[in-house]
């Protein structure tokens, strides 16, 4: 693996080797001293051309607990700019001494260009492009089911996979890179997935998708999804184009305080009744795709999601740059005698 | 049926540019058993022994004679591309009439139709003559504008269709390409309007507002992708209207850039019905399809979008039929940096000129899905036609115009667009084997093109000489 760029084009043992990692890199954000120096004197470069924060940040905790250098360049007030062009950009990158590259653009295929394009040697790592695909965010929920079920089942998670869940994704599909990248993702780890949605926001072609689609809700939880991950929704954007109204999109699609109450019944991965987990990719917009009661009730995983990815990452950054092949190295990374707590050079 | 006689392609050469005659030793037209060919005078003067024996009565009275061996070679009728974007006037970076007219040359065409959206578009006498005007002056081929059916393509008021047919350029094609003519009361009108000139309406058909930021086939693959569709129902619709308001009104119809089965449903009908429409398919909907976006490289990035392998089957079925009558290249340069981004950002296009025959033997004649005569008749013989081209798209046959390519279908070359002479080096078949090469083209019986190179132009040009006219 030299660059993430899809989960379309994520093999299995690749996705378990990340998930594996990641729970060794959770271990060490657990720790009081949250870093180690498998990065050290490496640079990662994190490239936004689109507003988004919260990745942006979980990325640069992800590279600074591994120990490498971070530098942020973001559209806005930096040379990325429209009319400065992604090579150019790139070069530039590379002469600063990147090691790896993460990218988040507003075009479809804008880190696959990077990646395949003579114009660098970093590693890619694609957070997100366009409407296409955003594979730490899949990566990052299926850590959250993995570890989700092996807690029901008071299992260890590592080396699992989703054989035999049923994950329910609802809301926008169609202009979804996060339910694109989950559908390949969860099906490739053996999940069974389910997709709610209006018609409208389903994209033409959805037929040859791993996945059962559903234009109700309500039949779709009453296949009793393990799980249930809720997309954002531009609810008012929207409406009138792609649905009648905001609130219509509530009533038929939204996990309103009703269908939490069924939620709350459903077997669950603990197969009890204990309730499905609930995910959202964040920020949730309550009132609209969720309820206020669903986004604050305990089968939420939004903030466990939030920890993950930065697990994630770190597993992602592991990977691509230390030349590892799997979980055992970084957990000798991860083991107290490679602690870094003694490394001041870098502060 | 016209009125309205067509000017001459070219400035008549001077005494030292005259031509000499050129004898074609043991090529194949069509495909046929070898024979010889004497061109004289701008046209086919002796086929078989009759050709050898004036070339060698010429020879002894003193007059020199170009010896041509064409052993092997196919020789067709010089292609007619109904569909050309030479870029001049105003993005003369992205290719000039000069340098696609060489272009042309070197694939084997000895007539272009310059479609109308230059900069200014060619909306107007003035336009459409200065673009005459440079294609008469480079010489390679014959470059034959085509006018704008509305006023800067906008699609709201009509061009001054009669001036332009009126002008020097003598234009009879209208059309908006690259924009739809979309309102179907401008349609209506531009039908009927041409009537008057014995012209005709090619139509670029794509509902602008199922379009809205389409970047490639709407289907399977743009679902995985993540990118808006351009769906197939787009071209379909506006056909399916086109061709009923070319019924209505009695008019001609020429649909360019055919790119689905439903659009070759809906064509194959009108025609059974009687409707006068006529269609076109690019070389590159009928070998690409829309599985090469998964490389997101822009280079595979066109208007209309590649489509199906049932969409591509469709096609060649279409054109080995003829429900399809011609092949159009709609070769569009683009320069370097307008590939050389995002695909969402970069321009829609590809170049075809070059490659276009190599594209129809590799798909068409090496498939077995239509002869050489088929082909000469879709490239050659039906653009001329609908254009009412007079003199060309001729048959080999003698006192016909001397418009000829000697192709060699066994030679296999590896596309390199760094080495066309297009400007644009946005080629989908770089590094792509392909089987044909042009060895030679004759325009008017002289040769443009000799040895797989450019040889002089029609008045005195050379690959690295532009002379003054
Ligand atoms: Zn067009």
């Amino acid at each position: 693996m030299k660059h993430l760029l899809s989960t379309a084009s994520l093999a299995h043992a690749d996705a378990s080797a990340i998930l594996d990692t990641a729970e060794e890199m959770s271990a060490v954000s657990t720790r009081e001293v949250k870093k180690l120096p498998t990065l050290r004197g490496r640079t990662v470069v994190t490239l936004f051309h689109e507003d988004s924060t919260r990745t942006r940040v979980s990325f640069e905790a992800a590279a600074k607990r591994l120990s490498a250098d971070v530098m942020n360049f973001s559209a806005k007030g930096s040379s990325v700019s429209k009319g400065e062009s992604l090579k150019d950009t790139v070069q530039t990158l590379e002469a600063l001494g990147a090691d790896a590259v993460v990218m988040r653009h507003a075009a479809a295929g804008a880190a696959h260009q990077l990646a395949a394009a003579d114009w660098t040697d970093c590693a890619v790592v694609n957070a997100g492009d366009g409407t296409h695909e955003h594979p730490t965010q899949a990566l990052l929920d299926a850590l959250t089911l993995r570890r989700g079920r092996a807690a029901a089942a008071g299992v260890d998670p590592r080396g699992t996979d989703l054989a035999g869940m049923r994950v329910l994704i609802v809301g926008d599909i169609l202009h979804s890179r996060v339910a694109r990248s989950n559908v390949w993702l969860l099906h490739t780890l053996g999940a069974e997935v389910h997709l709610a949605a209006p018609p409208t926001l389903l994209p033409v072609g959805v037929e040859h998708w791993p996945a059962a689609v559903h234009y109700d809700v309500d039949v779709a939880l009453a296949a009793e999804p393990d799980a249930v991950m809720m997309l954002r929704v531009q609810a008012e954007r929207m409406g009138g184009a792609f649905f009648p109204s905001a609130g219509e999109y509530t009533r038929r699609w939204g996990l309103t305080d009703e269908r939490l109450a069924v939620v709350e019944r459903l077997p669950g991965p603990a197969r009890d009744g204990s309730g499905a987990m609930i995910l959202h990719p964040g920020p949730m917009n309550r009132g609209v795709e969720i309820s206020s009661a669903a986004a604050d009730s305990p089968l939420n995983r939004v903030l466990d999601q939030v920890s993950h990815g930065v697990s994630v990452r770190m597993a992602v950054l592991h990977l691509l740059l230390s030349g590892d092949r799997g979980p055992d190295r970084a957990a000798e990374a991860a083991s107290p005698a490679a602690d870094p707590s003694t490394d001041r050079s870098r502060p | 049926m016209s009125t309205i006689s067509q000017p001459p392609h070219f400035a008549a050469p001077s005494a030292e540019e005259a031509t000499a005659p050129v004898l074609i030793r043991g090529a194949r037209p069509y495909g046929d058993e070898p024979t010889d060919l004497l061109l004289r005078a701008g046209r086919i003067a002796a086929l078989g022994a009759q050709a050898a024996a004036t070339a060698a009565e010429l020879a002894e009275d003193g007059t020199p004679v170009l010896t041509v061996e064409a052993a092997g070679q196919i020789a067709l009728p010089g292609l007619v591309d109904l569909h050309t974007h030479l870029r001049e006037p105003g993005r003369e970076d992205a290719e000039t009439v000069e340098t696609g007219s060489r272009a042309a040359a070197l694939g084997g065409f000895t007539a272009v139709h310059a479609m109308a959206n230059s900069t200014p578009a060619a909306d107007s006498a003035g336009v459409v003559e200065q673009v005459h005007r440079l294609g008469r002056e480079a010489g390679w081929t014959r470059v034959q504008p085509v006018g704008a059916v509305s006023v800067g393509l906008a699609g709201e008021r009509l061009a001054e269709l009669g001036a332009m047919a009126e002008s020097s350029a003598a234009v009879r094609m209208f059309s908006d390409d690259g924009m739809c003519v979309h309102d179907p009361v401008l349609m209506r009108r531009a039908l009927e309007y041409v009537k008057a000139v014995d012209g005709f309406v090619a139509q670029h058909a794509q509902e602008p507002r199922l379009t809205a930021g389409a970047q490639m086939h709407e289907g399977a693959v743009s679902a995985e992708l993540g990118m808006p569709g351009w769906p197939a129902v787009a071209e379909e619709s506006i056909i399916a209207r086109d061709v009923l308001l070319a019924e209505h009104v009695g008019s001609r119809l020429h649909v360019c850039h055919v790119s689905t089965r439903g659009s070759v449903e809906i064509i194959r009908w009108a025609k059974s019905r009687g409707v006068d429409v006529t269609a076109e398919v690019t070389p590159h909907h009928l070998l690409l399809t829309d599985e090469q976006v998964r490389s997101f490289d822009p280079v595979y990035k066109v208007n209309p979008p590649l489509r199906t392998a049932e969409d591509v089957e469709a096609l060649r079925a279409a054109l080995a039929d003829g429900t399809i009558d011609v092949v159009g290249t709609d070769h569009a340069p683009h320069p370097d940096q307008a590939k050389e981004c995002e695909w969402v950002d970069a321009a829609m296009g590809m170049t075809g000129l070059e490659t276009a025959l190599p594209v129809l033997i590799a798909t068409m004649i090496e498939t077995g899905a239509m002869d050489w005569r088929r082909l000469a008749e879709a490239t050659s013989a039906r653009p001329a036609q609908i254009h009412r081209h007079a003199h060309l798209g001729r048959p080999i046959a003698v006192g016909e115009t001397a418009d000829l390519v000697l192709v060699d279908p066994a030679e296999r070359r590896t596309v390199r667009p760094e080495e066309h002479a297009t400007k644009g080096r946005n080629s989908p078949y770089a590094g792509r084997e392909l089987p044909g090469r042009v060895r030679a083209t004759f325009l008017e019986g002289h040769p443009v093109v000799l040895d797989g190179a450019l040889a002089t132009s029609r008045t005195g040009r050379t690959a690295d000489r532009t002379v003054a006219p």
